[in-house]
């Protein structure tokens, strides 16, 4: 019985089989299993271990290392908040402990409500957008302490729905299908691509 | 004044509505070049770009085109993208995959066909995520229009892109940890020999890893020549660059000109790039190509912005970031920031930089925040030299990968540059601009 719901676990088979080997589809699925559940659940570790061909210890210990894998319940929105030289610069300390004030959480905790998860972040690559926000890495672009407050406003009150999904959707845009190109296929043209570039370089000698 | 009649070669469709869609795309030249390509034999297609002596544009500045000879000895090999763009300041590839993604999907397929692989990568960071669904959306469309899956544009040539999500490590950026990452294990930089992973890369076979921009240049190369592309810039730096503009400037952004042919000056105060600085205040410093590099002073900013000039200066053009500090920031505040990222961000495999990172940012938090002893200066120095013995740019490798000897380079540079402030930080007992 698969925890992933019907439609994930098909999606999540369709990603196995894009890479030459089945570990590669690693940190696509758990983003996936953050897709539906929020965060690494241990229902959700042992479907991608089942799935990539390795173990519940190994995944964990894969996803510990990158800072997306939440191995702890957070909120529906993680709002990230980058302090890092550009956005220190342009006040990304003085905006961390604003949202901080605002949303009633350390960095690093949950809102008493639940919804919002608070992190100091590293470079976001928006830095002409100082101080940087993500929320569910999303750029918001709230560059002052009022644009922050109303876009808090507008999540309590499901205004950005429609471009922030809950944390742990990342990508909506699904792949069409699986490999296109049949391997067969590839290999009997690379071998005589192959062979009709040393016909050449033989006969340019 | 900055020399800005050159043409935009991958920022042209930046202005347009609807960038990111196949059809804009098409509207404007997309695609044009590929099927050029295929009418060429993949060698020739390989020369053009050898012809444009196009440097990588991720940070390391090495030619694409050797990258791409040293592969062609070898059998069957992966093309992967090093979309991970995580260079503090840098933000280039962001714009590039969020506003022309079917450019960068073109010059992938351009490059594949080229070297021949049999499968591409396209690796994203995490936080990309509308540059990620961009990305997926123009590989879908890019398979139904034919430019992309089995037999292209009805040719001989197949291939198939994967578009793969990173999930937040700076690490991964470097292309032997970009390859672990993608073969779904931590983002561990492999030891090095071999040191390209043309040798040995993903799946312990040949691969090329190549950066955003510098695929998104090969349409306009297979369209207009190499010639054309080396006619552009001066020296080893050929074309246009996107130079990442940030920190205390009126106007922060991406912008791109012609390599060599513009100084730091010109781009951080023409009226149409940088603006000068806020309030026009005096520049402090300027921390070119990324925070591994060692820091310029004003009296710098005449040199040219190319890859050898900068070299030449005692740093390096990097990534293509550029921050600028004016007379309002503090240098030990911001030395304090960059240390406490490579500590964060170390992957923990090489003592120097495990160790090293944390007990630097540990130092130098307590200058910036209380606490901090005359004798930290020389004890920051001590430790630096432990991790990058020398204190030499480029500095001595003591560590599986670049990082942790990179970690050095801003306090080497602050410290050298701004020793009065750091004086001025022990004397006062914390920051005094606080």
């Amino acid at each position: 019985m698969s925890h992933l719901r019907t439609e994930l676990r098909q999606r999540a088979e369709e990603l196995v089989g894009l890479y030459p080997q089945r570990r590669s589809a690693m940190l696509p699925l758990l983003h996936l299993v953050q897709e539906q559940d929020g965060y690494l659940t241990p229902e959700g570790i042992t479907e991608v271990a089942e799935l990539t061909g390795t173990t519940e210890a190994d995944v964990r210990g894969t996803a510990s290392f990158y800072d997306m894998f939440h191995l702890e319940p957070v909120g529906r929105y993680v709002v990230g908040v980058c302090t890092n030289i550009a956005c220190l610069l342009r006040g990304g300390e003085e905006m961390l402990a604003h949202a901080s004030a605002t949303l009633g959480c350390a960095v690093g905790g949950t809102s008493p409500d639940g919804l919002f998860t608070l992190e100091e972040t590293e470079c976001l690559a928006d830095c002409d957008r100082a101080p940087v926000v993500q929320v569910n890495h999303r750029y918001v672009r709230t560059t002052t302490p009022e644009l922050f407050d109303a876009l808090v406003e507008d999540l309590r009150a499901g205004r950005r729905d429609h471009e922030i999904p809950p944390h742990g959707t990342l990508i909506r845009v699904r792949r069409a299908g699986g490999l296109h190109a049949d391997h067969e296929e590839i290999v009997a043209q690379r071998a005589s691509s192959r062979a009709a570039r040393d016909e050449r370089a033989k006969e340019s000698q | 004044m900055a020399s800005l009649d050159t043409p935009r070669i991958v920022s042209s469709r930046w202005s347009l509505p609807d960038s990111h869609t196949l059809s804009r795309y098409l509207d404007s030249g997309g695609y044009v070049a590929l099927r050029k390509a295929l009418t060429m034999f993949p060698e020739a297609v390989a020369a053009e770009v050898d012809a444009a002596s196009l440097l990588g544009r991720g940070g390391a500045g090495f030619p694409a085109g050797r990258k791409w000879s040293m592969l062609r000895r070898s059998a069957i090999s992966y093309l992967v993208v090093n979309g991970d763009e995580s260079e503090p300041a840098t933000f280039k590839d962001h714009y590039l995959v969020e506003h022309d993604p079917h450019q960068l999907v073109e010059g992938v397929i351009i490059a594949a066909y080229a070297l021949q692989v049999s499968q591409a990568f396209i690796f994203l960071r995490g936080e990309f995520a509308l540059g990620l669904e961009r990305v997926q959306q123009a590989v879908n469309d890019a398979y139904e229009y034919g430019a992309l899956g089995s037999t292209i544009f009805g040719s001989s040539f197949s291939l198939d892109i994967v578009v793969h999500p990173g999930a937040g490590a700076y690490i991964c950026g470097e292309e032997t940890a970009l390859i672990e990452a993608l073969e779904g294990k931590r983002g561990f930089p492999r030891i090095k020999p071999p040191f390209f992973p043309a040798a040995v890369g993903l799946y312990g076979e040949p691969t090329v890893v190549n950066n955003v921009e510098t695929m998104s240049n090969l349409p306009w190369i297979v369209n207009n020549g190499g010639a054309a592309f080396a006619a552009l810039g001066e020296g080893r730096s050929t074309g246009t660059r996107l130079f990442a503009l940030a920190g205390r400037v009126r106007n922060p952004g991406v912008y791109e000109i012609e390599m060599v042919k513009n100084t730091f000056r010109d781009l951080i105060y023409d009226p149409r790039l940088g603006g000068g600085i806020i309030d026009d205040r005096a520049i402090k410093a300027i921390i070119p190509g990324g925070v591994s590099a060692p820091w310029f002073t004003p009296d710098l900013l005449d040199v040219p912005l190319g890859q050898d000039e900068v070299a030449a200066k005692g740093s390096m053009l990097g990534s293509g970031s550029i921050v600028v500090l004016d007379d309002t920031s503090c240098v030990v505040r911001a030395t304090w920031r960059i240390v406490k990222f490579f500590s964060r961000e170390s992957c923990g495999q090489c003592t120097p930089c495990r160790e090293g990172s944390g007990w630097l940012e540990r130092i130098m938090y307590r200058l910036e925040h209380g606490g901090g002893r005359a004798e930290d200066l020389d004890l920051l120095l001590d430790l630096s030299d432990n991790i990058a013995p020398g204190l030499t740019w480029p500095p001595q490798q003591t560590t599986i990968c670049v990082l942790g000897p990179s970690i050095p380079s801003s306090i080497h540079s602050a410290i050298t540059l701004f020793r009065d402030d750091f004086v001025a930080h022990v004397e006062h007992g914390s920051c005094p601009h606080v």
